[in-house]
């Protein structure tokens, strides 16, 4: 645990009690949920298609500057409203309940180079379960970065900006060896084994599909626009992935956000998951705008408590919750997008270099609390 | 590789629906009522539409508060209709969630989901000299269909229907009387009680001798069931059920869905296609009542058992259930 246990001051039973609170919260939105949220999705489906369409069609001109502005910013919009608002949400599983097969997370595909299934594993299923759990959830740092005091410090680790960076830039390839474990994955004993092969082809297959789409059949249509075809699709996937990383990043690393010892989950209940997931998320403050095209994870701390609640919920969920952090007295971590990504990165700085001795730790830490 | 990872016809659907070669689906025109609780539907079905035989009934997949539900509807419109419409024609049952929402709030313009026409609650090929149609209720429907399309030299019908406004296409088959295209016996039920199977000799004396289409509520099927086996005649009588029949439960366990990974704990009362649904996990659905085959899924591990006969099925390679009929007969293993 960390310096100071933020939760301290709740007994077990306020803990359950809050644990109710928030089952209430969800259970008010699912009585509710119907043909509005349905429509909602469905039009912003529409949209996307629409958007990439137009966008791609105006790239086929791109040798011309202004349809190749405006075509690259087009096709990065559409890129992220697939990632964030529609597939990520779709394959979170919170449009299930429509019951309808193509807008389903069992059927649903995305435009990332890691395959829908093994995205959904290790996301949905461990980061989500064991969210900030030092040793369990990998998504703390991505194996590849220390986000915490309490991660141990390798001289690897000084680096860590520049791994950080590398990986936003790349940060779909990056998601996807991460769902293959590569890191674990690659040794020599584990290499071989048969269901690692299978996963790592079918991420072969994926990426393969998505290279050729866009960086040689959407740059052969646009015939003597290719190479500045061939640029804007580059630009757009790029701008996806800084603009997904950086969201990312808000949501687990600014200053203020908790993680948590392996031996504390265990025999947790359902109230201290829930606390867990209150002091382990941050959101971003914002316009409407902002938050859809964070695809509502903006509301992190709202979507790590009811993952398959639909995102178009989580606005109207936010007031609910945040009410009940002032209820418990517990810290809501939350800002403007400048501000949570340059905390986010100043931890990843800080903590490239291994801590400050002895125990200086503590009320630094204290006064981040009190200023955030 | 164009469109990866969506398909291009996932783009051809934003703007046409209704094409040849997509999925089947049809759109909403009008919503004609009928009675107070009774409303026709004229459809207008996508490319891919077969076409159907009188009688028959197509299953219909609808948005219902945002929900995709399944059901099936008798086709009350007579087949090769020059604008190429069908119809169905839907009675709202109490706590129905798709016929109250198709009777009362469908709004033109609504996309549905279709599937081809299908059961065999039809005509012969050969025109039968004598018929008898026995209905009640919405059971009327697929008769419609008929009476649509063939004309009969000896059409006889007995409906009934709890009062006179609730017969369902009242004035079209007075017309037919009028025409002296069909004898037409109304029994209504709130005044004259439930009809009793022995009264036909008084209403119909040479029934024996009709080829005869029963659809109605499962008394009235069984009873007619039992009355013609009873005269040696039962080939002559064809029915048609809507609801599944008795209720036989038992013990129930934990159902596990092995392509989705969810485990739920069932009754042995809730069908296994109502607790996969509840569960969230994707359900293939028909008629829900055991007839279509349209929700049949591996079974492959523990036992089931058939809500309408009691009888337990258990898992082998290769085993199908129906869902819609099947409850847990202790813990069991569906692969969805």
């Amino acid at each position: 645990m960390t310096a100071i246990d933020p939760t301290a001051h709740l007994t077990s039973e306020q803990i359950e009690e809050l644990g109710r609170e928030l089952d209430a919260i969800r259970d008010e939105v699912i009585a509710d949920r119907g043909e509005k949220d349905a429509a909602y999705i469905r039009k912003v489906i529409s949209a996307q298609r629409k958007l990439e369409l137009v966008s791609r069609g105006v790239l086929l001109f791109s040798i011309f500057p202004p349809a190749w502005v405006l075509g690259t910013a087009g096709l990065s919009v559409a890129k992220i409203m697939d990632n964030m608002e529609i597939g990520h949400n779709i394959l979170h599983g919170q449009w299930d309940w429509m019951r309808d097969p193509k807008i389903h997370s069992t059927t649903w595909e995305w435009d990332h180079v890691s395959p829908a299934d093994q995205w959904k594993h290790s996301h949905n299923e461990l980061h989500h379960t064991y969210t900030n759990v030092i040793g369990k959830d990998n998504d703390l740092g991505y194996g590849i970065m220390r986000v915490d005091e309490d991660q141990r410090w390798h001289p690897f680790h000084l680096g860590q900006p520049l791994w950080n960076f590398i990986n936003a830039c790349f940060f779909e390839y990056g998601i996807a060896a991460y769902d293959l474990e590569l890191g674990k994955n690659l040794s020599k004993r584990r290499r071989k084994n048969p269901e690692f092969r299978a996963r790592a082809k079918a991420v072969g297959r994926k990426i393969r599909k998505q290279v050729l789409k866009d960086y040689v059949i959407h740059p052969l249509l646009s015939g003597p626009s290719f190479l500045p075809t061939l640029a804007a699709t580059f630009t757009a996937n790029l701008v996806r992935n800084l603009w997904t990383h950086s969201v990312i990043m808000c949501g687990h690393f600014p200053e203020g956000v908790q993680v948590f010892e392996r031996r504390s989950i265990r025999g947790e209940t359902r109230g201290q998951w829930y606390l867990r997931q209150m002091m382990g998320s941050a959101n971003i403050s914002g316009s409407r705008a902002m938050h859809f095209m964070t695809g509502n994870l903006s509301h992190q701390i709202e979507h790590h408590l009811f993952p398959d609640l639909p995102s178009n919920r989580y606005a109207e969920v936010a007031v609910k919750v945040r009410a009940l952090f002032e209820k418990y007295e517990l810290e809501y971590v939350t800002g403007p997008l400048p501000k949570q990504v340059f905390s986010a990165w100043h931890k990843v700085f800080r903590l490239s270099l291994p801590n400050k001795k002895p125990k200086v730790g503590a009320p630094e830490r204290e006064q981040e609390l009190v200023a955030a | 590789m164009v469109t990866t990872p969506l398909l291009p016809s996932d783009y051809l659907d934003l703007v046409s629906p209704l094409r040849a070669g997509a999925d089947l689906r049809g759109r909403i025109e009008a919503v004609h009522p009928e009675t107070g609780d009774a409303a026709t539907i004229v459809i207008r079905p996508g490319r891919g539409w077969r076409g159907h035989t009188p009688g028959q009934y197509v299953r219909i997949g609808v948005d219902v508060d945002g929900v995709r539900l399944w059901r099936a509807y008798s086709i009350t419109s007579p087949t090769g209709r020059r604008d190429g419409r069908v119809t169905i024609t839907v009675k709202a049952i109490p706590d129905g969630k798709v016929s109250n929402h198709l009777v009362h709030r469908a709004k033109p313009g609504t996309l549905i989901q279709l599937d081809q026409a299908t059961g065999d609650f039809v005509l012969p090929e050969a025109k039968p000299a004598k018929v008898l149609y026995l209905t009640a209720g919405s059971g009327i429907t697929p008769v419609m269909g008929m009476l649509r399309n063939t004309e009969f030299d000896d059409a006889v019908m007995v409906h009934c229907a709890p009062r006179p406004q609730d017969v369902i296409f009242r004035g079209e088959l007075h017309d037919l009387v009028a025409d002296k295209r069909l004898l037409l016996t109304e029994v209504h039920t709130d005044t004259d009680g439930m009809l009793d199977i022995a009264r036909l000799d008084e209403l119909v004396p040479d029934w024996a001798e009709r080829e005869t289409w029963a659809c109605g509520p499962a008394g009235l099927l069984d009873a007619a069931e039992e009355h013609w086996t009873g005269h040696g005649v039962p080939e002559r009588l064809h029915t048609e059920r809507f609801r599944p029949g008795i209720v036989v439960a038992g013990e129930g366990g934990e159902v596990t869905f092995s392509a989705t990974g969810k485990r739920v704990d069932a009754d042995g009362a809730t069908p296994l296609l109502d607790v996969g649904e509840e569960a969230g996990v994707l359900m293939p659905s028909g008629c829900r009542m055991g007839i279509c085959f349209g929700c049949v899924t591996p079974l492959k591990a523990g036992a089931v058992r058939d809500l309408r006969t009691g009888e337990i099925t258990e898992a082998e390679p290769g085993v199908l259930i129906q869902t819609c009929v099947s409850a847990a007969a202790g813990p069991c293993d569906i692969e969805r």
